[in-house]
């Protein structure tokens, strides 16, 4: 009966190796996409007009719902009351403060393939121990990337995964590339321990990071052959950006790898050191754009510091904070940054992140707090990444592993998301290349990289799985979404106009149409046109929940979320 | 499904069909190409499932002429004056509510077949339940999540979703227009079916139209995804390409939701989908007040939805005949149960159980098959009228001789060996009607002693009060004898079968009491 095609088919999300599978897909290809996103940047709508002055209006669930989705992976509806009841100072000080900067490390969940040549046992971490070899660390990378998956699904009320992914995207470094598991994981741990930090000091920790050292070469820069890249990127990407006229020079770039040159990798420690026999301890010359700099050449030990005085530097110039900041505003807010946006918003912020000695929790907690971000026009128009999209429906349908689950069967799930992530366009851990993703840097579509004639089928079909047949990952997985109990949570499912508004809030970025509405009323009352008809199927099964009982409000609500869950405005948040 | 397979039917009857707006000649009946055509007339076949929510009111549908006496008593208030019934061509005692001129029209033409009383055993009365058990094919007390159509479709298609669309199959297996995605074409892991939500979003997939949306940011990304969504799913562009090439040359009634349904279902027909089902539906049946208006209760709300359906489905063949497409088609109404027998107060009737359903096209027999229910004029509110065919046993004739399904893979799909009615032209029943139900315990009708028998014979059974019925059929489903109808005390009775009137040979003897039933085999000898 074609099970074994099946089969195949839905493999095609989970197994594989995720760069060339991703790399497959050329956006440029997709004509539709082409066709339908962005040309230019948007205009001529309604923008938002409120500022970073506090927000002082109601502090609803509609306040509370948009602060959820877009401060955590996913809004679960046990944490809409509680944000509602904290009032949004202390909602948002609360999500900042709750944070998770040293969870349990992963484990092996690998043993089932392969023992670890090192001897970890089943369910010990491995981020401790030998490298092992380039098959075990195969297996430890997809254990960190399930691990890490896993932190957001089952995330209490905090920003932490958030801010942490967002430092994953900044900072981007790719797993494949690094190669050894647990250089991975440090580095992960070091973004994590920092991500509501010192934007400076995670300048600092980055770029002496064994993991970036190997990623972008910084380890083999040395005075008699200079690798520009890191030096590049750091300026490029991670700090002052492009984006500026004037701006720094090709010349800069040079004299900034000199000053990085004797950085190494001790493989064994797998800690970085400074090689001052290595180091270039000419002085270095920078452009009027960093004001005729000069860093003086250090030898010994003391050429160390130069990379300190680099990062000072750079740091001296208000377009690094301005760049970090709009990088936070296309995070939390909206892509497109106007000339009025980024006079009263990004500016403002940057000053801020300035006079806070570059503190991360004063700037996010300020643009958190503010009508801007409150205001209605800025609700709704965030597409979902496709983290968001997998992990926020297993956060919104609070799904629960099952008791019997070992180690391996709760990886197992998490990998499931991981690869069905990847599919949709994110592998997590592993961005495109340092730029991070397009989604939040790619003029005009932003966003809109995330929608296209590929992705979105799957979207579709992850939703329809979950729904109906549930979704399925080697014999011991088949995970379906528990709709009866996300109902239970609305105050009178019995109601059909009140279960819908319910539903719809919930899982749904943007209002529905009054057609759209009905259309869901007509599933879940399989176009009877009395609500009474519904209303008597939820109490027969609230109050006597045989099999037919159940059955009966089960269909319903299944046909209602396959068509709900596909709806555009889902995408949304 | 391979597009050469589908390019080499004839079109039965002889007439051209059109096939992405190109016409295609009609082979010529060579006895070469006859054979070709019977391994593959399955292909290029469609059914046309017209669903009508709410549970039709079977009596004043197809209304027994000969009982109108006992129905005068029970629902003066909602019968149709005796007079204004339209009489059926070659039919003596049953006749359709004058709302149905069309259709009536259609019969004596040879274009409808009429199946009496279909039901299942232990009828539910909720629309929920009932409506899953139609639609998943389901006994009462059976929970299945998937269709029965699509079990069909996973056996013709075991692969879907994978690689689909693709050069063979390019087209939906199955569409539904309206009201979500029917569980009827819930496959294994996936539902079959292509869902179009209303007769609007459909123009607006023809039309690149994605409805309005706020003029804000939210507005604008709403726009571009509901743009992708539309034009991404794979079957957007065949479904664009075949209303481009194709038009209804038919008129259609206008102000009449499941007329423009059908009005789709042609075009897309006409403009060669390859698609082999259709889901359409009309809501409103669930008439428990004041279904009836005017003199002689011609009019009201249930006059106004039989007039819908009849005007469509008229509509709709002479559209699909125009077309030269009607050889291929077959539409079939079906509704979650009938109505009860006595009418309420309020002028309306409440939930029932068995009725019946229509089949249309010109490859059904043009006949009534079962007889006209029995009414007693002792009828209560607990009465129902029996079931004669089990809807499956409907099901099983679509699929073994419309689709040319094999028996084995019949009863795989419908979970169990269903006898088929002579519904199709050519189609022979294959087994009495009863042997697929004859399942039921002795509690409420025992076997009857002695067996066989050669003068009389004594069953016992248990009334729970009100009327009990005890007939006898022959195995072609013929009612031959009503042995008793009337009232019992709650409690065990006995009765007696004389074999007067019967031939030597099989027989089923079957006993109601309110919404119950039973039946049994029994054997007579000479």
């Amino acid at each position: 009966m074609g099970n074994n095609n099946r089969r195949q088919f839905f493999q095609q999300f989970t197994g594989g190796s995720s760069v060339a599978e991703t790399a497959a897909y050329n956006i440029a290809e997709d004509k539709l996409f082409q066709k339908y996103a962005n040309k230019e940047m948007p205009h001529g709508y309604a923008k938002a007009t409120a500022t970073l002055t506090p927000y002082s209006g109601a502090w609803t669930e509609t306040q509370a719902m948009h602060l959820l989705r877009r401060a955590t992976f996913g809004l679960k509806a046990q944490d809409i009351d509680t944000i509602v009841g904290m009032g949004m100072n202390y909602a948002v000080d609360y999500l900042i403060n709750n944070s998770n900067p040293n969870p349990a490390p992963p484990v092996n969940n690998y043993y089932d393939t392969q023992a670890d040549p090192t001897g970890v046992q089943p369910g010990q971490t491995w981020v401790n121990a030998p490298y092992g070899d380039g098959s075990v660390n195969s297996l430890r990378r997809a254990s960190l990337k399930a691990w890490w998956l896993g932190l957001m699904v089952t995330e209490q009320l905090s920003i932490q995964e958030k801010m942490n992914f967002f430092w994953h995207n900044h900072f981007a470094t790719q797993t494949n590339v690094i190669g050894d598991a647990r250089m991975c994981y440090n580095y992960h741990a070091m973004l994590r321990a920092n991500s509501l930090g010192n934007f400076k000091n995670l300048v600092k920790l980055v770029t002496k990071d064994p993991a970036m050292l190997q990623y972008l070469n910084g380890y083999l820069n040395n005075k008699n052959a200079p690798d520009e890249n890191y030096g590049r990127e750091l300026q490029e990407l991670f700090t002052v950006s492009k984006y500026n006229s004037p701006n720094y020079t090709e010349e800069d770039i040079k004299q900034a790898a000199r000053v990085l040159t004797g950085w190494k990798i001790n493989t064994s420690t797998l800690t970085s050191y400074f090689d001052p026999s290595q180091h270039d301890t000419g002085n270095k010359q920078f452009s009027s754009f960093y004001g005729n700099a000069v860093i003086n050449g250090q030898s010994g030990m003391a050429g160390a510091n130069e990379t300190d005085q680099l990062i000072d530097m750079i740091f001296s110039k208000f377009e690094t904070a301005k760049y970090i900041c709009s990088k936070l505003y296309r995070f939390f807010v909206y892509y497109n940054i106007d000339a009025t946006i980024e006079s009263t918003v990004i500016e403002p912020l940057a000053n801020l992140l300035i006079s806070s000695n570059f503190e991360i929790k004063p700037v996010i907690s300020v643009l958190l707090k503010s009508a801007h971000f409150y205001d209605v026009n800025n609700m709704g128009c965030y597409v979902r990444t496709p983290l968001e999209y997998v992990v926020g429906t297993f956060r919104a349908f609070n799904v629960q592993m099952p008791g019997n689950y070992s180690v391996a069967d709760t990886y197992n799930v998490w990998n499931y998301l991981r690869n069905y992530s990847l599919n949709l366009g994110l592998d997590l851990g592993d961005p495109p290349n340092v730029a991070g993703w397009p989604a939040y840097y790619q003029t005009p579509q932003y966003y809109e990289l995330w929608i296209n004639s590929a992705t979105l089928p799957n979207r579709m079909l992850f939703t329809d799985m979950a729904v109906n047949s549930g979704l399925s990952n080697g014999p011991r997985m088949n995970i379906k979404l528990d709709v009866l109990n996300f109902v239970k949570q609305c105050s009178n499912a019995g109601d059909p106009d009140v279960l819908i508004d319910y539903v719809c809030s919930m899982l749904l970025g943007v209002a529905v149409s009054v057609t759209e509405r009905d259309n869901l009323k007509s599933i879940l009352l399989s176009a009877q046109q009395n609500n009474s008809y519904w209303s008597d199927a939820w109490n027969e099964y609230t109050s006597n929940p045989t099999a037919a009982h159940t059955g009966t409000v089960e269909t319903r609500l299944r046909s209602m979320f396959t068509y709900l869950l596909r709806l555009a405005e889902h995408h949304l948040c | 499904m391979k597009r050469r397979n589908f390019l080499k039917i004839p079109a039965l009857g002889g007439l051209a069909f059109m096939m992405r707006g190109i016409p295609i000649r009609a082979y010529a009946q060579s006895p070469l190409l006859n054979a070709v055509a019977k391994q593959t007339q399955a292909n290029g076949r469609v059914l046309v499932l017209i669903q009508l929510n709410g549970g039709n009111d079977g009596i004043n549908t197809i209304v027994p002429l000969d009982q109108y006496s006992a129905l005068s008593a029970v629902r003066s208030n909602v019968l149709i004056d005796e007079s204004k019934v339209l009489s059926l061509s070659g039919v003596q005692n049953t006749g359709m509510h004058p709302a149905m001129s069309a259709i009536r029209g259609m019969y004596n033409d040879g274009l409808v077949n009429i199946v009496q009383a279909v039901g299942y055993q232990q009828p539910n009365f909720s629309h929920f339940r009932s409506t899953d058990i139609w639609t998943t094919g389901s006994d009462a007390d059976e929970y299945l999540t998937t269709g029965w159509m699509g079990r069909y479709l996973d056996t013709l298609y075991p692969d879907y979703p994978t690689n689909y669309p693709n050069a063979d199959t390019p087209d939906p297996l199955a569409i539904q227009i309206g009201t979500g995605m029917s569980n009827m074409l819930q496959g294994p892991s996936i539902n079959m079916g292509y869902a179009i939500a209303n007769v609007n979003s459909f123009y607006n997939l023809v039309n690149n139209s994605v409805g309005a949306t706020p003029n804000t940011a939210a507005g604008h990304e709403l726009t571009f995804i509901r743009n992708i969504a539309q034009q991404s799913q794979g079957y957007t562009a065949v479904i664009q390409q075949a209303t481009q090439s194709a038009t209804n040359l038919g008129p259609y009634p206008s102000g009449n939701s499941l007329a423009d349904q059908l009005k789709i279902v042609a075009q897309l027909i006409a403009g060669g989908l390859q698609t082999s089902i259709y889901v359409v539906s009309l809501t409103g049946f669930d008439t428990h007040a004041n279904q009836v208006e005017g003199t002689g209760n011609t009019s009201g709300p249930h006059a106004a939805l039989l007039k819908l359906v009849s005007d469509a489905v008229s509509a709709f063949f002479t559209d699909l005949k125009m077309q030269g497409n009607d050889q291929r088609v077959t539409a079939m109404t079906f509704s979650e149960f009938g109505r009860r027998i006595k009418s309420n107060n309020s002028g309306g009737t409440d939930h029932g159980t068995a009725a019946p359903l229509m089949v249309f096209g010109p490859n059904v027999n043009p006949r009534i098959i079962g007889h006209n229910p029995v009414i007693s004029p002792q009828t209560t509110v607990e009465d129902n009228i029996p079931m004669q065919f089990d809807y499956r046993q409907v099901y099983a004739s679509v699929l073994k001789d419309w689709f040319g399904v094999t028996p084995q893979a019949v009863s795989d799909i419908l979970l169990h060996d269903y006898p088929t009615l002579p519904i199709f032209k050519g189609a022979i029943a294959t087994e009495v009607q009863g042997s697929a139900i004859a399942v039921a315990s002795d509690e409420m009708l025992s076997q009857n002693y002695p067996n066989p028998f050669s003068r009389n014979t004594t069953v016992s059974f248990n009334s729970k009060g009100g009327t009990v019925t005890l007939q006898v059929f022959d195995i072609s489903g013929r009612l031959v004898k009503t042995v008793l109808e009337e009232n019992y005390a709650p409690g065990r009775h006995e009765a007696t079968i004389d074999r007067s009137g019967l031939a030597a040979g099989n027989y089923m003897y079957r006993l109601t009491n309110g919404s119950d039933q039973s039946t049994k085999k029994m054997i007579v000898i000479d």
